[in-house]
């Protein structure tokens, strides 16, 4: 029963809890560009699961072998081959798509989750958690993610997977699609305001003040 | 010739900027920017690292990976080779390895500098920019002086960027900001706004 609960814990944890983006803010760097529409969004998420699962299960399975001092190395090698394979099968099947993401699926490499966990989890525990662990590291990236995609492809196209939702003023419907969606900086805004939800629900991740004003001070004086 | 660099220069900066229009290094970007100082250490790493690998990754790709690239070995079965899958590979493989070798050079014999970075050259290794510029020279086919001055710019960009945004944390931990937006939340708001002063770069043309 422990063993399951454990399981569990390892799928679930990371999805809400310990969320890697929310939370560790990890992997941000390749997440954000590829979520203004659903399709490549769901391509990034599929891609990045895998790779971070199959990942730990391999940097595990060989992690007494690794001599210490090039155990970076030799991860980024099992990642970097994982992530060709992906992109290589990406080009072949779903070419458009791979063209889209251009470089962010190579970047899956650097992705922080994926180092991170192989780091920090797949170093000191056997294979099948680990893969239980990138798997869920994963889908508390694709969380995140798909809440993006999901927002930003509606309200700035209209449109989900491409199929249009809500009918635009050019398509002779009543919908004007506000554009800055499918910019840089509403992720950014969209990003700040899940965290801002989150840690309302769970006010123990709420980071404690940098600086606070010495008693009796007043307002004028201490800003 | 020289105004053709200087736009790729001025567009690597500004228009194309590195964190700010496609969200590389964010990481390290979003983590390491609480302090003016940290974070121009980490901005000069990152030029310098930059201005290293992405001219390097160029060489690699040209003499070696691409179709035909291997023709100058003068021997037949290596001259039809395409090795361009091998690509992420090896760009990943020539940045962990100058960045390990610009450890130990300024390890020793510039100990001062090598004190002041020591703690983030390892994490150059995983800053998504240093690879995302590498594979943008790639996929924009340059050729070597293009990526000198590629990854000059690029470099020069994303410290540009994470300054400006350690200039407003500092100033920002003094003011009274909703409970659960505190650190990383408005942080994350504060990098759209920059972002979006950023994007004001996007219609200069060169």
């Amino acid at each position: 029963m422990a063993e399951k609960m454990k399981t569990k814990e390892l799928l679930f944890g990371p999805i809400f809890d310990n969320n890697p983006i929310a939370l560790q803010i990890i992997g941000i760097c390749s997440a954000l560009a590829v979520t203004t529409n659903l399709k490549t969004t769901v391509t990034m998420c599929l891609a990045l699961t895998l790779v971070t699962a199959f990942s730990n299960f391999f940097v595990s399975s060989v992690r007494n072998q690794i001599p210490s001092s090039i155990r970076i190395i030799v991860q980024m090698t099992i990642i970097a081959s994982l992530v060709i394979v992906v992109d290589q099968f990406l080009r072949a099947y779903a070419y458009s798509i791979s063209k889209q993401l251009s470089v962010f699926v190579g970047l899956i490499i650097t992705n922080c989750i994926v180092m991170g966990r192989a780091e920090a989890f797949a170093m000191k525990n056997p294979p099948i958690p680990s893969f239980i662990d990138g798997l869920g590291n994963g889908f508390g990236y694709s969380v995140i993610l798909l809440i993006l995609g999901f927002c930003r492809e509606l309200i700035g196209a209209g449109s989900l997977f491409g199929m249009p939702i809500l009918t635009k003023v050019t398509d002779g419907g009543w919908y004007i699609p506000n554009g800055l969606m499918l910019l840089p900086p509403s992720a950014f805004f969209l990003i700040g305001l899940i965290i801002w939800g989150i840690r309302s629900v769970k006010t123990v991740q709420v980071e404690k003040d940098a600086f606070t004003p010495a008693p009796h001070t007043r307002a004028s004086e201490a800003f | 010739m020289f105004e053709h660099y200087l736009s790729l220069f001025v567009r690597a900066v500004f228009v194309e900027n590195m964190a700010l229009a496609f969200f590389l290094g964010m990481c390290t970007f979003i983590a390491i920017s609480k302090k003016i100082e940290t974070a121009i250490g980490l901005g000069i790493a990152v030029i310098v690292v930059q201005v290293l690998t992405v001219p390097m990754n160029n060489l690699i790709l040209h003499y070696l990976l691409n179709e035909g690239a291997l023709a100058w070995t003068g021997v037949e079965a290596l001259a039809a080779l395409d090795l361009r899958f091998l690509g992420l590979l090896s760009y990943i493989g020539v940045i962990a390895a100058i960045v390990q070798i610009m450890e130990m050079v300024l390890d020793k014999y510039v100990p001062s500098l090598y004190n002041a970075l020591g703690i983030f050259l390892p994490l150059i290794t995983v800053n998504c920019a240093i690879l995302g510029a590498s594979l943008f020279m790639v996929e924009r086919d340059y050729d070597f002086g293009e990526s000198v001055v590629y990854g000059i710019g690029a470099g020069v960009g994303w410290a540009l960027a994470i300054t400006l945004l350690a200039g407003i944390r500092e100033k920002l931990k003094y003011s009274d900001v909703p409970d659960g937006l505190k650190g990383l939340g408005i942080t994350f708001i504060t990098v759209g706004l920059m972002s979006l002063g950023f994007m004001s770069f996007s219609g200069v043309q060169l």
